[in-house]
């Protein structure tokens, strides 16, 4: 981490006891500690006691951050300890390992192979008809109550290990090495993943905001 | 409709990913590229999950609730203290 960037200042101002810098860190990260507590327990309940936790833990081990990793590895990595342990005394949380499964070898298409010509057609491989247009902008929908919901909504049904890489990736804003590290996975893993999740909310987004042709 | 390449629709929606990722090699960026100019649908494809992506970052903007807050605040307070009276010692 850069001496002088403002990260490090309030990790310098925080050692030195200043309310107003853990006001600031909190203020920025903890809603993002929850959601990423909740890839590991799935309930929203223990996810913010993880968080708080994770809180604590930098508190007791700030003397000890030497700035090597950015502030958001290093909070990811006590929050994945405080999960682990969380998870040694319950049943509900995901191991770990599910999170950083890698995807399989197969190949697996990400868009309903019937919306393309069949093989042996002269338009093989191209849309059988054109692709709807949505009539709302998700970006306009997650603005609303409802549209986040839908959004997060089809986020809950993507398997562990894709739900954890498109939170990191698209919602965290984190980019592809940073979750390849924080995840235990090989960029190429990482990217199927991405890919396919990706392509899961895109599929889900167009049943809700879709309009036949147009 | 013009040729859009040699490379196929079910072919483009695969290649999506690794092509806003910046991780396609030269020869595969150019036929995605060329694929791009010249196909009616794929286009908006491309867009949508750009859309998809924005529309996730929105989820971000969260902000703490104040019971939650207010808890951590305390928790901050009890360990000034108790380091104070570590210094203090």
């Amino acid at each position: 981490m850069h001496p002088e960037s403002d990260e490090w200042r309030l990790i310098v101002a925080l050692r030195g006891g200043d309310g107003a810098a853990f006001a600031a860190l909190i203020e920025q990260y903890h809603a993002s500690l929850i959601r990423i507590a909740i890839l590991f327990v799935r309930d929203r309940d223990i996810a913010e006691e993880v968080a708080q936790e994770t809180w604590i833990g930098v508190l007791r081990g700030i003397d000890r951050f030497e700035g090597r990793s950015s502030l958001r590895t290093w909070l990811f990595s006590i929050l994945a300890n405080q999960a682990r342990r969380r998870g040694e005394r319950e049943r509900r949380v995901i191991p770990f390992a599910a999170l950083a499964r890698a995807p399989g070898d197969e190949f697996e298409p990400t868009v309903d192979p019937a919306r393309f010509e069949p093989p042996g057609d002269e338009y093989a491989g191209h849309w059988v008809s054109a692709l709807p247009h949505w009539e709302v902008s998700p970006e306009v929908a997650v603005l609303s109550r409802e549209g986040r919901q839908e959004i997060e909504e089809a986020i809950a049904t993507l398997p562990p290990n894709q739900r954890a890489v498109i939170t990191l990736r698209d919602i965290e804003g984190w980019d592809g090495e940073e979750v390849c590290n924080a995840l235990g996975l090989t960029q190429t893993n990482q990217r199927v993943l991405l890919h396919r999740a990706r392509a899961r909310v895109r599929n889900l987004l167009e049943q809700k905001l879709g309009s036949a042709g147009s | 409709m013009a040729d859009p390449g040699d490379l196929t629709c079910q072919e483009f929606v695969e290649l999506v990913t690794s092509y806003l990722d910046g991780s396609l090699s030269l020869v595969e960026r150019a036929r995605f590229e060329a694929h791009l100019t010249n196909c009616d649908d794929c286009p908006l494809y491309l867009a949508q999950i750009q859309q998809t992506v924005r529309a996730l970052g929105h989820l971000r903007e969260e902000a703490i609730a104040s019971v939650a807050r207010a808890s951590l605040l305390a928790e901050f307070r009890d360990w000034k203290r108790a380091q104070g009276s570590i210094s203090a010692s």
